[in-house]
């Protein structure tokens, strides 16, 4: 599966993202599931606003952790894939 | 440093029961027989700090229930201060009392998903069921306005003698109201349906159908709809890990503020429960005497002590141990292994066409 770069990612209605300093971080909370978030993971979904696109949101992250385009573009296609066949994500 | 005891787990879900008000009757409730008054309930403000405490506890899900939670005016400020506090909000609902207004304003809150309970897909005996005459197309009302709104909607079906043989019909009714979960909820007998244990029961021959109609459904509706469904207790080989284990992964708290391990827990004689209005939920947790008083394996006995499936099960469910054997340290008797497991088979056995007690 591919994700258009123009595809603007987002947290369907009943998932969300929320920290918890007591479950020892980032938590992606789904109706009767939970998911630990690792930092990384965490600083993709937060950008998953339905308003940036996914072309947007590689750029904005390569340039906040200053790393190379192209690898965080293979990371977020493929973390992103992985989450909408969980239905934890919609592109 | 002080040497530290080992500390407890922490909890990831809170079962908060608002009220233990509720239109319906249903005769298999789990609430106490002795119900809570209105005049004991929490007020808004308590609850409101509760959530707080729960989510710097660890606890990621919040389940808001009762009673029915509509019967609190307040229902839209709680769910609000559940939200605010970085809460899961889940609300479980009979659907009665919730208008498409409320429920606009539950969903403007933030309100993460609902689950509604239907008591059986022919409405005369959903209502016959519950008590309640028009349940049924309220339920039915509510579910389409849940979906309309595109919050995920579960339907709860709780299944015993009268509808056991309508698991397809059920999983049927979820799919065409919009549910992406249905869970076949076999009665656990506990409050008022232990009182009516005989008029619920089902036989060997409904179960054995209807774990078999699970089975096959699930494959027809793979992708579409979850189907959530454990062998009812009475006729399973092995008891199941009740809340997760002992104050390890859930709390309930009562309408009146009592912290419980688990729904059914004031049950079980002797034991106390400390109250969010003197004692901060972390504390309650930690240092409670009845979260200490079965938590881990240290109070186990034989059968549960030496066996390798302890710390899976952790001995079943202390509530039905105490219910039909008197000891809340024996293993759960639903266990093969219990000496007194041939007994829950004697009463599976005795069922009785009685009318059902009304919980009132």
């Amino acid at each position: 599966m591919s994700v258009s770069p123009d595809a603007k990612p987002k947290l369907p209605r009943g998932v969300r993202l929320t920290h918890n300093e007591a479950q020892g971080g980032w938590v992606l909370l789904a109706p009767e599931r939970v998911f630990k978030a690792d930092a990384i993971a965490a600083e993709i979904v937060k950008r998953c606003t339905g308003e940036a696109t996914l072309s947007e949101i590689v750029d904005d992250l390569a340039k906040t952790f200053n790393a190379p385009r192209e690898r965080i573009e293979t990371d977020v296609t493929a973390m992103l894939t992985n989450l909408a066949e969980k239905r934890l994500i919609e592109l | 440093m002080d040497a530290m005891p080992q500390r407890a787990p922490r909890p990831l879900g809170l079962l908060a029961e608002l009220t233990h008000r509720c239109p319906l009757g249903c005769p298999y409730c789990s609430n106490p027989l002795a119900l809570e008054p209105r005049a004991d309930e929490l007020d808004t403000a308590s609850w409101a700090r509760v959530f707080k405490e729960a989510a710097a506890l660890g606890v990621l899900q919040v389940h808001l229930s009762g009673g029915e939670p509509a019967a609190r005016r307040d229902l839209p400020e709680l769910t609000k201060a559940a939200h605010d506090a970085g809460l899961y909000t889940n609300l479980i609902t009979s659907a009665v009392g919730i208008t498409a207004e409320t429920f606009g304003k539950l969903s403007d809150a933030g309100l993460d998903h609902v689950q509604i309970s239907i008591q059986d897909n022919e409405p005369g005996t959903a209502d016959h069921i519950a008590g309640y005459k028009g349940a049924y197309k309220r339920k039915e009302a509510l579910a389409t306005e849940v979906t309309r709104l595109g919050i995920p909607l579960t339907v709860n079906a709780v299944m015993h003698r009268a509808n056991i043989d309508h698991v397809e019909e059920m999983v049927a009714l979820a799919l065409t109201l919009g549910a992406k979960r249905v869970e076949i909820a076999h009665v656990q007998y506990y409050g008022w349906a232990l009182k009516n244990r005989a008029q619920l029961m089902p036989t060997r021959e409904q179960v054995d159908r209807a774990v078999a109609t699970v089975e096959r459904l699930r494959k027809e509706h793979h992708g579409q709809i979850v189907i959530d469904a454990v062998v009812p207790d009475y006729y399973a080989r092995f008891p199941k890990a009740c809340v997760g284990g002992w104050g390890r992964r859930s709390l309930n708290i009562t309408p009146s503020g009592k912290v419980l391990p688990c729904h059914a827990a004031e049950s079980i004689p002797g034991l106390t429960f400390w109250n969010v209005r003197a004692h901060s939920l972390a504390d309650i947790w930690d240092n409670s005497p009845a979260f200490m008083a079965f938590r881990g394996t240290d109070w186990m006995q034989e059968p549960c002590r030496s066996c390798p499936k302890r710390e899976e099960d952790f001995g079943g469910c202390r509530c039905q141990a105490f219910a039909l054997t008197g000891d809340a340290r024996a293993a759960d008797p639903v266990c093969h292994l219990s000496p007194h497991h041939a007994l829950v088979g004697e009463l599976a056995e005795a069922r009785a066409d009685a009318a059902y007690e009304y919980r009132r």
